[in-house]
């Protein structure tokens, strides 16, 4: 009954959104006041029946109703109630579920936070939002059923994936589909924009909290995704290239892009078209992520479409939007008139060359992933793209942004110079100089590539401190620092989101230059030396755990006979999935971690693999610092209390007075 | 991702990533066989390298570059070998000819063209200023007629 109730509401929610889709946009056109506000009232009733519905799939699962297919082929009786929860989303149908419960939530907030929108903007921005929301509803309804039910029930399911079964990977999706979907309202607010046919600060005041929101999502779910490819996966890998992983990848890295041009257009009220652009493109490359991950065209080139059904939807989809979106923009554009303009040298341009970058490095990752496919149909080529290609082909563009990147950083508007924007970092190319040269001396042989980034990162984390001290004006160093608490809550987004984004790149160049191993038959009681810690296998021993059976190693680790920590890599059989996993002994530390990983057993040991992963934790810690800067930045005030601001704004444009 | 992960499950045999007893008693020849390992595809994974991969033809591949190279192979030499037997699709570095040239350049390409697009586009508006036009404090058309409107009443 709750499960069908379920059903009915997504139906419901269907037929509001294509309410919704209809009235506000033909309101707006004809400037029909009523029909736009039909907007409002209908996003909070798609959001609230998605929700029921959302709630009706997520009660099949907790309470293990096995008569619905998806509870019956995703979960068990044994599982832990966590992992019935996200149950729910790891699959297909219920990751599609929470992809539209997203969206509507999305568009529910920017009718209640809206108010003061413009009324016409408004109703286009969530007629727009409304539009996906049909397209999604239709793909999840028509082809991708989560409710359907079976005739003859089993007695119990077949259990989730037990990779799945992890508290990483259970809030992955999540943050990712925040991230994928909070795009989707910067592309309805630039189709709003190229309809209105104007763009201005307000709209870029407007953007800019979405973008960041949906960009500080990506990053988290990237981020968590990585952290767990690194601790499950069992070789300590922390990112492969893989073409479900470029998937969030593009979408991350055009909106970085976009929420920095979205700067210029607030500022400045420059780069309009552009920011329009990336704006439809960022949501552009989360539906290409979406096709990738749903339809298998990629993920096996032989099994061409493996879902075929649901991949033509999608491209559908992605046709649809895309192509009316840059339709609209090839008839609008050009009306994006610039109000601000700068000279060659200025932090415009330098955000001009930020957004070539993220622009140019998404590319390269497009044509990547896409090449396999590319070749095979137009070239008779049977190839593979993977990591050595990516390192080769993404890293030149990093290493020309961290170069640049400070000297952007504090660059001042309109007219700038170089040697003056030189003498504010300057001071941070001494310790960074000296990073590459201790890193180069104390690791002869190794290649120059791993030293250059990590004294990239280091300019790049000081830099950001410097870029914040010389905000606080002139005077002596205490009263400056004691000014350094007033400032914008923006410009310490800035700084904390750059020392992040350094502190990853340092993550990455550390542990890829200075990892060590060892790969061994270990018998029990037998001590061997890793760098300079002496490891111990101690006992192996069998172990019952929910759902699955575990062989369970203990190793000692020491370090000059003094105890450090005793790690308990496993591996785990999950008897009713019928498949292994690896649980790797992991101590983490600020500096290192020291990773085990337990095999099988041979010549009367344990295959043991030991690794010393140098400040692995930085990469996702510097990912969290960014997310915790695009937090700080989305908190400041101008967001909070532009209320007055865009009130103003609003008269500007002419809208006739109350 | 849960497809990748089906993948890596429907592979993950009792025969994991690199193995003692595949590995060289000579360091040098060992570390080059994982220079090699990590530019060769385990062909029936999702974009993994045969150290990585927990299948028995990664497995049966490792054995392989190891055979070749104490038998005296450079490293070339065993890549070539193993493209031969194997095919193109065995890289996960593609060859940089015929039409992967495309994919090599594609991106330092847009690069440039991007750049000359920008610098042209910088100059343009900065030379609009100049000649007084598009100032940020000229008043549009609009903006002029409500001035003059505004200054009339």
């Amino acid at each position: 009954m709750i499960v069908e109730l379920g059903h009915f509401t997504l139906i419901l929610a269907f037929a509001v959104a294509i309410f919704q889709m209809v009235v506000p946009l033909v309101g707006a056109s004809r400037g029909w006041p009523e029909w736009m506000a039909a907007a409002v009232p209908a996003a909070s009733a798609q959001f609230l029946l998605t929700a029921v519905s959302f709630a009706a799939l997520t009660f099949a699962f907790v309470t293990s109703d096995f008569s619905v297919a998806l509870v019956t082929a995703n979960s068990h009786t044994l599982k832990p109630l966590l992992y019935k929860i996200s149950g729910v989303w790891g699959n297909h149908e219920g990751s599609l579920l929470l992809w539209v419960l997203i969206l509507t939530l999305f568009g529910a907030m920017a009718a209640w936070f809206g108010g003061n929108l413009p009324p016409r903007l408004k109703a286009r921005v969530l007629g727009v939002q409304s539009a996906i929301g049909v397209a999604f509803f239709g793909f999840i309804l028509f082809t991708s059923n989560p409710f359907l039910r079976l005739e003859n029930p089993p007695m119990n399911g077949g259990d989730l994936n037990p990779l799945l079964q992890d508290p990483g990977l259970a809030f992955h999706p999540p943050f990712l589909y925040l991230g994928y979907v909070g795009l989707s309202m910067t592309f309805s607010f630039a189709v709003a924009a190229l309809l209105e046919g104007r763009v201005d600060a307000a709209w870029a005041r407007w953007v800019r909290p979405w973008t960041l929101a949906a960009w500080l999502f990506l990053t988290i779910g990237i981020a968590l995704g990585s952290w767990w490819a690194y601790y499950e996966l069992g070789w300590g890998g922390f990112w492969f290239w893989d073409p479900v992983e470029n998937a969030s990848f593009m979408p991350w890295l055009i909106s970085a892009a976009l929420l920095h041009s979205a700067i210029v257009v607030e500022k400045r009220e420059a780069l309009k078209s552009w920011t329009i652009l990336l704006a439809i493109l960022a949501f552009g490359f989360s539906l290409i992520g979406t096709f990738i991950v749903r339809s298998g065209v990629i993920t096996s080139v032989h099994a061409f479409a493996n879902d075929p059904e649901r991949g033509v939807f999608i491209l559908f989809i992605l046709a649809f939007f895309m192509g009316g979106a840059f339709l609209l923009y090839a008839l609008r554009a050009g009306a994006m008139q610039a109000k601000g303009v700068f000279s060659l040298v200025s932090r415009e341009s330098a955000l001009v060359v930020n957004n070539l970058l993220l622009a140019v490095s998404a590319f390269v990752v497009f044509i990547g992933t896409l090449w396999p496919l590319l070749a095979e149909i137009f070239f008779d080529r049977t190839l593979s793209v993977g990591a050595p290609f990516f390192n080769a082909a993404f890293f030149p563009f990093v290493l020309v942004l961290a170069v640049a990147l400070p000297i952007g950083a504090v660059m001042p508007w309109k007219r700038a110079g170089v040697g003056r924007a030189l003498r504010v970092v300057a001071p941070a190319l001494v310790p960074a100089g000296a990073a590459v040269l201790l890193c180069y001396a104390v690791f002869t042989g190794h290649s120059a590539i791993g030293p250059l980034f990590i004294g990239l990162a280091v300019w790049l984390v000081i830099s950001a401190g410097l870029d914040l001290l010389s905000r606080t004006g002139r005077g002596a160093l205490g009263a400056r620092l004691a000014r350094l608490g007033r400032l914008p809550r923006a410009d310490w987004g800035k700084a904390v989101a750059h020392t992040g984004l350094g502190l990853t790149i340092f993550g990455i160049a550390a542990l890829t230059t200075f990892a060590s191993e060892d790969i061994r038959v270990a018998r029990i009681g037998e001590s061997f030396e890793l760098g300079p810690y002496t490891l111990t296998l101690t006992n192996v021993q069998d172990v019952q755990g929910p759902n699955y059976a575990s062989r369970m190693g203990t190793v000692e680790v020491a370090r000059d006979g003094a105890a450090v920590s005793t790690l308990h890599p496993e591996r785990r059989f999950y008897p009713v999935a019928r498949m292994p996993t690896t649980e790797a002994g992991i101590d983490s530390g600020l500096t290192r971690d020291i990773y085990v990983v337990l095999g099988d057993p041979q010549q009367g040991g344990f295959a043991l693999r030991s690794y010393i992963k140098p400040w692995a934790n930085w990469i996702w810690g510097g990912a969290i610092i960014m997310a915790l800067g695009g937090l700080l930045s989305l908190s400041d005030r101008r967001y909070r209390v532009a209320a007055g601001a865009r009130k103003q704004a609003t008269r500007t444009d002419g809208v006739p007075a109350e | 991702m849960k497809r990748f992960l089906l993948m890596l499950l429907l592979l993950a045999s009792p025969v994991w990533a690199v193995e003692p007893r595949e590995m060289l008693d000579d360091p040098v020849l060992e570390s080059r066989a994982r220079d090699i390992s990590a530019g060769l595809r385990c062909l029936v994974c999702r974009n993994e390298n045969i150290d990585d991969s927990h299948a028995d033809l990664a497995h049966d591949l490792r054995v392989l570059v190891r055979e070749r190279l104490v038998a005296g192979d450079t490293n070339t030499e065993v890549v070539d070998y193993i493209v031969e037997r194997y095919g193109e699709y065995v890289l996960l570095q593609p060859n940089r000819d015929g039409a992967n040239l495309i994919l090599w350049y594609a991106g330092p390409a847009m690069a440039l063209f991007g750049l000359i697009l920008a610098i042209g586009f910088i100059r343009q508006q900065a030379r609009k200023r100049a000649s007084g036009e598009g100032r940020p404090d000229a008043l549009s058309d609009e903006e002029r007629a409500r001035l003059q409107q505004i200054m009339g009443d």
